[in-house]
């Protein structure tokens, strides 16, 4: 059981800097997730924590003891690769027993130990068999195994899932959940797929391009992304992003001018905004309605069904596309014209810099659509 | 045994071939057609040479004369001339040779393994300039084996060699050695310039199964702790260990057939010749080609049992699992 605390950690490769001063604590048991696009780092920083690769700048802390300058052995850590890494001629007990053989420990010890990580993992039965001879899956629970039976303090895991089956991401997800509960260790968990970070992670850290875009848990980052890159990355299908201006600015709102001609009220402190503005209004597709006198007029482009609910996919006019999802069976039909009603009160407004603008207190809930509300 | 003599009976070879389909035949033909030329040069330019220097160990062709000889059976090999054996099996030179031949060859391989994987991991390392080390190592075995062999003549020679001149100047000799004729370090000099020339091309083919390796599994035993040793032995040795016997091969065939570098730097001295060297004594400058051809079939049949209990043993091996 140990804390991870990171102090302005960077690292350069050559004369790449791929990670710009990371500042990060990890509580102790914690589930944490970092995710964002392919490229922004995010294997790297589980390195720099695995003491895989030096640490260039800053400072890190593992239960308390500055970590920096030591082997990865000694770091009370075990990792999951991308690959498995299981030794391919090595039978399955042998490649989770082969790690604990210099550890000091005794025979029966050692045997123990493979055998309850087996049981935990139900792969009894494949103790016997090589590495080929079993499934991604399987090879998936033997990599596990092996970090299991280091008992480290810390689990590190790198995109664990994306070499399996959607069927098998969801079961060994909800593995490696379970692990996280009977084990309390902390652990670190890096992928790109949103879903895993949205359900597994006590807190998300999302990056980009080396940075910490922001830390929070899955909700915090669903409700009040605070820019619009966590905006557009968190969620699925991706939050609708129109540019407009500033209308007016009241107390506890902002009024903006939406293409096509109405105004809407957003409840965000405006925090300095002026009048004539250039700014961001995002709305997530499920805060969309089609309504006989929407705000927005636009053409029915596409249609997806889902089965328990729909896509549309709206041009409201100069290029500007938006997403709508509505339950149910589809209503409507590709080159339908439609009107569109934004729910205000989940609408989030971003600064031209792309910093979003704080919520009225209580503004935004994670309760229906309140569209009564909203203003033409 | 009923059972067995029924199933004998079943005419399987016509059932298979009853339900091979016209395009299976056409597959069959072509294959066939594109190696028809292959074959047809094999033949040519191996299986005639080789045909032919068996049936002269049969003759006592001279090589005078080669169109003039006479079938004389097993006489080149062992014959009784009024209760006295006679022939190459009698020869104690030959013996001597193929016990050249196969300490030249266990000890200079064994050696250029060792030193070939040692190589082989430093240029596997990440490091500055590797391109470069991977290319200038490579030069020993580029160099043509009379040229280099010639080099270390000199380099090795009893008053103007560069290396009794070092040994004498750092005080490690008392006198120059001659090195490739005596006969204490004669086979052994050798069996140096043959492990400087061909440690690259071991070292090259280990390299190549290095650079075949997860690397994952490197950093997964990092993390793990192990031991950089008990790396190696316990997952890099066994994962290259099917290319290691190939390379193996290699260079046991190859050094089973030497004959230039040793023919080169001690000629025809009895301390170092080998079996190549004496089929060349016996062809060349006896003019015995009958002997000398007893001589090559007996090579070739040495190297042919060699190599069928090699590739045996490597098969067994091999089946076990290499991953
Ligand atoms: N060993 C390395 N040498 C040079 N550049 C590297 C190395 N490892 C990663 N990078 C670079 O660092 C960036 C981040 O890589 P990575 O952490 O693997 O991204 P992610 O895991 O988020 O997809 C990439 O631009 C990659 O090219
Ligand atoms: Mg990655």
């Amino acid at each position: 059981m140990a804390d991870v605390i990171l102090k302005n950690v960077q690292k350069t490769f050559g004369r790449a800097k791929v990670i710009h001063g990371v500042d990060l604590d990890i509580r102790d048991g914690e589930f944490v997730v970092f995710v964002g696009p392919s490229g922004c780092g995010k294997s790297t920083l589980l390195r720099l924590i695995a003491g895989l690769e030096d640490i260039t700048a800053g400072d890190l802390f593992i239960g308390g003891d500055r970590v920096n300058e030591l082997v990865p052995a000694k770091r009370g850590i075990a990792m999951v690769f991308q690959s498995y890494a299981l030794y391919p001629h090595m039978n399955v007990y042998d490649n989770m027993a082969f790690g604990l053989e210099l550890a000091k420990s005794s025979k029966a010890e050692i045997d123990r130990k493979v055998r309850e990580a087996a049981r935990l993992l139900q792969i009894e039965a494949l103790l016997d068999r090589k590495p080929r001879q079993l499934s991604g899956g399987q090879r998936q629970r033997v990599a596990i195994g092996r970090a299991i039976v280091r008992d480290p303090k810390v689990f590190l895991f790198d995109e664990p899932l994306s070499n399996l089956d959607a069927a098998l991401r969801v079961q060994t997800r909800i593995e490696i959940a379970k692990l996280h509960t009977d084990t309390r260790a902390t652990m670190i968990y890096v992928t790109h797929d949103q879903v895993e970070a949205m359900t597994l992670a006590d807190r998300i850290v999302v990056l980009n391009a080396g940075r910490i875009e922001q830390v929070g848990t899955p909700l915090e980052l669903y409700h009040r992304p605070a820019n619009l890159f966590v905006a557009g990355f968190i969620g699925s299908p991706q939050m609708n992003f129109i540019e407009c201006q500033v209308a007016g600015v009241g107390p506890a709102e902002v009024l903006v001018s939406l293409p096509g001609g109405g105004t809407l009220a957003v409840p965000v402190q405006p925090d300095g905004l002026q009048a004539g503005e250039a700014v961001t209004l995002g709305v997530r597709p499920d805060h969309v309605r089609i309504s006989p006198e929407g705000a927005l007029n636009g053409r029915v482009e596409l249609v997806e069904e889902l089965g328990e609910n729909h896509l549309l996919y709206v041009d409201a006019g100069q290029g500007r596309r938006l997403t709508v999802r509505e339950p149910g069976d589809a209503r409507h039909e590709a080159g339908s014209t439609v009107s569109l009603d934004l729910a205000r009160t989940f609408c989030h407004l971003f600064r031209r810099t792309g910093e979003a603008l704080q919520p009225q207190a209580g503004a935004t809930s994670p309760t229906s659509p309140d569209l009564t509300s909203s203003v033409a | 045994m009923t059972s067995a003599v029924a199933q004998g009976d079943v005419p399987v070879p016509r059932r298979v071939r009853g339900r091979r389909s016209s395009l299976t035949r056409s597959r069959v033909r072509a294959a066939w057609l594109f190696i028809a030329p292959s074959l047809i040069i094999l033949a040519l330019i191996a299986g005639w040479p080789l045909a032919r220097t068996i049936w002269f160990s049969f003759t006592d062709a001279d090589l005078n004369n080669l169109s003039d000889y006479e079938f004389i059976g097993f006489e080149n090999y062992l014959a009784n001339y009024d209760g006295e054996w006679l022939g190459l099996l009698t020869d104690p030179d030959w013996w001597r040779s193929v016990w050249n031949t196969v300490w030249f060859t266990l000890v200079s391989v064994s050696i250029e393994t060792v030193l070939g994987i040692v190589v082989a991991l430093i240029l596997n390392a990440a490091f500055p300039g590797r391109g470069l080390m991977r290319a200038i190592i490579l030069i020993p075995w580029a160099i043509p084996t009379v040229v280099s062999a010639r080099m270390w003549n000199w380099m090795l020679h009893d008053q103007f060699g560069v290396i009794n001149d070092m040994l004498l100047r750092l005080g490690l000799i008392a006198a120059p050695i001659t090195w490739t004729a005596n006969p204490d370090t004669a086979l052994w000099t050798v069996v140096m310039v043959d492990v400087w020339k061909t440690t690259p091309f071991m070292a090259l083919l280990i390299l190549a199964a290095l650079q075949m390796l997860p690397g994952d599994i490197y950093e997964a035993a990092r993390v793990d702790g192990v031991h950089p040793v008990r790396v190696f032995f316990r997952v890099t040795l066994p994962l290259i260990r099917p290319a290691l016997i190939v390379a193996i091969v290699f260079r046991a065939l190859d050094a089973l057939r030497v004959f230039d570098l040793i023919y080169v730097l001690t000629a025809n001295s009895r301390d170092t010749m080998s079996m190549s060297v004496y089929a060349r004594q016996q062809l060349v400058d006896f003019q015995e080609v009958g002997l000398g051809s007893a001589a090559s079939t007996l090579i070739f049949l040495i190297i042919a049992l060699l190599v069928v209990i090699t590739l045996a043993a490597g098969r067994v091996r091999l089946g076990e699992d290499p991953r």
